[in-house]
């Protein structure tokens, strides 16, 4: 059977190629092309009873079965429910579902769509809720139900002056029958107190501030083992032999196991190597130092970064697969009056969440109970019952807060190894960590790429030809044999679907093998194709002589709604290309805000520029203005950051600002310093001094958010965690070519302009 | 064997004295506050005082503070209420909240230096503690706020 596995509807695009995986989660094969939520694996669920619990003493506890990482999904679900229900927000609690997909409908918390999924779903859970008390109101009250009415967390009968409160209400309405979705009465967004509001704050606010919120490397439970594995320096290694009776010798190390080497494609499977068990942390890790392992470096041993570079730059300027073809490109590139082609380079990057994967596994009585900071609790729940031959009814996935995911946890490797381990230890718990080398070195990396992009011009400057090559190495390759070619959910990130009206364009796609795990990094596929095409057409605006956002603007075009599937994306962020087509009125317009928040075109001191890009992604619209600065000795400083994002209805806008602000200082990251290289195999970069991240007085100085106003409920919800982060880089190498001169075709900055 | 207190209680420890505060506090007392990011001290998550100063817990041997006051986020204050907190929860400084408790501990002690810092002296005291998910612009507000009494 051919599953969907969830994270953007990958194996789909797998499929196409002929390749067929068992992944053993629950999907028909052969339905008609379902979209949103209704196209995730196990869908949606609406049922109150599943999702609200109403205590005696009036606190409603709302269950978030999506994972919070920091976009602020545990408050902002409970805020929808709240909102329909007509609850007072200071009774409001939020527990975490576990990993049950069956019945919570879809958890995977990835490309950016809790809300965009579950908005309407959760809405109707509140209103239905609000509903069963309003009738269990009315019954006590022998009223119609139509004259009784909830608001302020009381059910009031106004001709009477009767009130009740949630908590009186609760047992009987709890036996009511739950209504049918068809029946109920929504609030009036004219009506909204919580949704669109800056009303509330954070519910982990107090928790987070006093180090009580426990995330997965926090789980403790009595009994419990530590453990840390020695991996495979190299991709798809092996140990050949290994002596631990040094290891075994550290005071409280009680154990050393081996675990097993994955099939290729490993999946999520674990990279196996040698599992150090001790009574602490300290202790496993030292242990881990003192083994004595002989390795089989496999056929990765090659890989490395500078050389790799050059066969993508090979790969680039030699005709490609092409994957979008409109008009004839070779004939109008003759005839232009003018061309312009670059380069650009954007390296391998690594999510390094501040929390490194880490996971409590036991086994007990013959179920298996993980704690884990996992962005995808059923495809753990599913991988540990296969790794560890438990039913899968028989295990269960407690989910924590996750400090930090950003892709990196929705791969759950290393729950597995907890689970390997625990089964060593007879069921025993074990608490497997990794360290922050251990997170560098073994990582699922974000793709690195070469992007080739080449234009003709006419008299006027304007482009009439467009040539886009396009060289990565594919997520796919961790799923299935090496497709060594994007796949359709990667073009659709930016690529094909690039909305600009140009008569002849053609886009290709090389292949490019992966020598490392590659996976899901925020905002995916959308950085290296945002950056080289957002770049090049600040240099396209240089070559016509052109403003930058006037040429941009120009280039998107009169506003006009396009359907992606005209563009070649039938992916579209697996949502309905007629609900969501590309509107290019809403990119012209966060373009123009931005632009209109720095204050494009006001005369710049020496040294400092102004630059803006604009990009379209996970059914979002974003635009960033920098102002940078380049001192005389070419170090670079960010006084100001203007960003603008249109995602539509907007439920929670205080964390919107948030994910934007983060957005932006991620962005900065990884233009100026954050990346990852290989040598010989290996990754270079140990820790946060060689994997350099944004700091304090790195990053900027003012970040202000514009949040285009929507009040329209009725329309689609956009993305907000990822689509922050594609146009920062390209808008900072604009900006630095406005103060400096230079142009920057690859990431990171770094020294470049010091030389 | 060496003796600490930690948030005002005694705490003795048998174990290898190389061991650094971190372990002990999370592993051995389940003070899981502190944070472990990068055991390098490069990512100030395992930020604590030791006798009034912040230090980073992870590069910290507990044979190397015998008899040192240690305060966790745990200590910090009796209820959650310290100044620092109560501006951090006031702007929803967290995202994932994860490098926060090191966070609030670094800026703890650079207000007790510092009353009123300027920007450089945030930049200063707080470059060492690493936040992912990038909440800086509100860490210094936040700063800020804590400097002004809770005034925004």
């Amino acid at each position: 059977m051919i599953a969907n596995l969830s994270r953007r509807g990958l194996l789909g695009g797998i499929a196409a190629g002929g390749l067929v995986l068992g992944l053993g989660l629950p999907r028909a094969q052969a339905q008609p092309k379902a979209f949103g939520a209704d196209g995730m694996p196990n869908g949606w669920r609406d049922d109150p009873k599943l999702f609200v619990a109403i205590a005696e003493d009036g606190i409603v506890t709302v269950t978030c079965h999506r994972q919070e990482m920091g976009q602020g999904v545990r408050t902002s679900i409970p805020m929808v429910v709240a909102e329909e229900l007509e609850a007072d927000w200071a009774k409001i609690r939020v527990t975490q579902a576990p990993g049950d997909e069956g019945r919570f409908g879809n958890q995977d918390t990835d490309g950016s769509r809790s809300l965009r999924h579950f908005f309407t779903p959760m809405r109707h859970v509140g209103a239905a809720a609000r509903t069963m008390l309003e009738q269990a109101a009315a019954k006590q009250w022998g009223v119609p139900v139509g004259e009784v009415q909830a608001s302020n967390h009381a059910v009031q009968h106004k001709p009477s002056g009767r009130s009740l409160g949630f908590g009186e209400l609760a047992k009987a309405a709890a036996e009511l029958p739950v209504p049918d979705r068809a029946t109920l009465r929504l609030k009036d967004p004219a009506n909204f107190r919580l949704i669109g509001r800056d009303t509330v704050g954070l519910l982990d606010n107090r928790d987070i501030t006093t180090g009580r919120a426990i995330y997965g490397i926090d789980a403790r439970i009595e009994g419990m083992l530590h453990a840390v594995v020695a991996r495979p320096p190299v991709f798809g290694g092996k140990v050949t032999s290994f002596d631990a009776a040094e290891a075994m010798k550290v005071p409280g190390v009680v154990k050393v196991v081996a675990i097993d080497p994955p099939a290729i494609p490993s999946e999520f499977q674990p990279l196996g190597g040698i599992a150090v068990i001790a009574r602490n942390s300290w202790a496993a890790m030292q242990g881990r130092d003192r083994l004595k392992i002989t390795w089989d470096d496999g056929p990765h041993a090659a890989y490395s970064s500078d050389t790799y570079r050059a066969g993508l730059e090979a790969a680039v300027r030699q005709p490609a697969k092409v994957v979008r073809n409109a008009g004839d490109v070779d004939q109008a590139m003759g005839s232009a009056a003018k061309r312009v082609e670059a380069e650009y380079y954007i390296p391998h990057l690594a999510q390094t969440p501040l929390e490194p994967p880490a996971a409590l596994v036991r086994i007990a009585n013959g179920q298996c109970e993980a704690w884990a900071c996992t962005q995808a609790p059923q495809a753990t729940r599913t991988r540990l019952a296969e790794r560890l031959k438990i039913p899968e009814e028989k295990v269960t996935v407690h989910v924590t807060l996750l400090g930090g995911g950003f892709g990196r946890k929705s791969k759950p490797d290393y729950v597995l190894e907890a689970g390997l381990c625990s089964q060593a230890m007879d069921g025993a718990p074990v608490k497997l960590t990794w360290t922050r080398e251990d997170d560098l070195h073994h990582g699922y990396y974000h793709t690195v790429s070469v992007e080739r992009i080449e234009a003709g011009l006419d008299a006027g400057g304007k482009p009439v030809a467009w040539l886009h090559r396009s060289a990565a190495p594919t997520i796919g390759s961790i799923f299935a044999p090496d497709p060594k070619h994007e796949l359709p959910l990667e073009l659709g990130m930016g690529l094909v679907n690039t909305p600009f009206p140009i008569p002849n364009i053609r886009i290709e796609n090389p292949e490019a093998v992966a020598h490392a795990r590659i996976g899901w990094f925020r905002s995916v596929s959308n950085i290296p194709h945002a950056f080289a095409i957002q770049s090049f057409v600040a240099e396209l605006a240089h070559a016509a002589g052109r403003d930058p956002k006037d040429y941009l603007l120009e280039l998107i075009g009169p506003p006009r709604v396009v359907d992606p599937t005209s563009l070649g994306d039938a992916w579209n962020h697996g949502e309905d290309p007629q609900r969501y087509p590309i509107d290019t009125g809403r990119l012209r317009r966060v373009v123009e805000t931005a632009a209109q928040g720095i204050g494009w075109g006001r005369a710049m001191p020496a040294g400092s520029g102004l630059g803006i890009a604009g990009h379209y992604s996970f059914v979002s619209y974003v635009a960033v203005a920098v102002e940078v600065k380049v001192d005389d000795r070419g170090a670079l400083s960010f006084p100001r950051v203007d960003i603008a994002i249109d995602c539509g209805p907007q439920v929670n806008p205080e964390r919107i600002r948030s994910q934007m602000e983060g957005a932006v200082v991620m962005g900065v990251g990884l233009a100026t310093s954050a990346e990852v290289t290989f040598k010989d195999g290996r990754v270079q970069q140990n820790n946060f001094d060689a994997y350099e991240l944004t700091r304090i007085d790195t990053a900027p100085r003012e970040i202000r958010v514009h949040l285009l106003p929507s009040a329209d409920y009725g329309q689609p919800l956009g993305g907000v965690g990822e689509p922050g982060l594609p146009p920062v880089a390209p808008a900072i190498a604009n900006a630095v070519f406005a103060a400096s001169g230079k142009r920057i075709r690859q990431l990171p900055i770094r020294d470049q302009l010091t030389t | 064997m060496t003796t600490l207190i930690v948030n005002g209680t005694e705490r003795r420890f048998e174990g290898d004295p190389d061991m650094p505060l971190l372990w002990f506090l999370r592993d051995e007392l389940g003070l899981t506050g502190t944070k472990f990011g990068c055991g390098q001290a490069l990512c100030g998550a395992c930020t604590v005082h030791v006798d009034g100063t912040a230090v980073r817990a992870c590069q910290t041997p507990v044979s190397a503070i015998e008899g040192a006051k240690v305060t966790t986020i745990e200590g910090l204050s009796p209820d959650g209420e310290h100044p620092v907190q109560v501006a951090w929860r006031a702007l929803n400084v967290a995202q994932c909240g994860y490098c926060q408790t090191g966070q609030i501990m670094q800026a703890a002690s650079l207000l007790k230096d510092i009353p009123n810092p300027s920007d450089d002296d945030i930049d200063t005291a707080m470059s060492g503690n690493l936040c992912r998910c990038g909440t800086y612009p509100r860490i210094r507000a936040a700063i800020k706020q804590a400097a002004k009494g809770g005034q925004p």
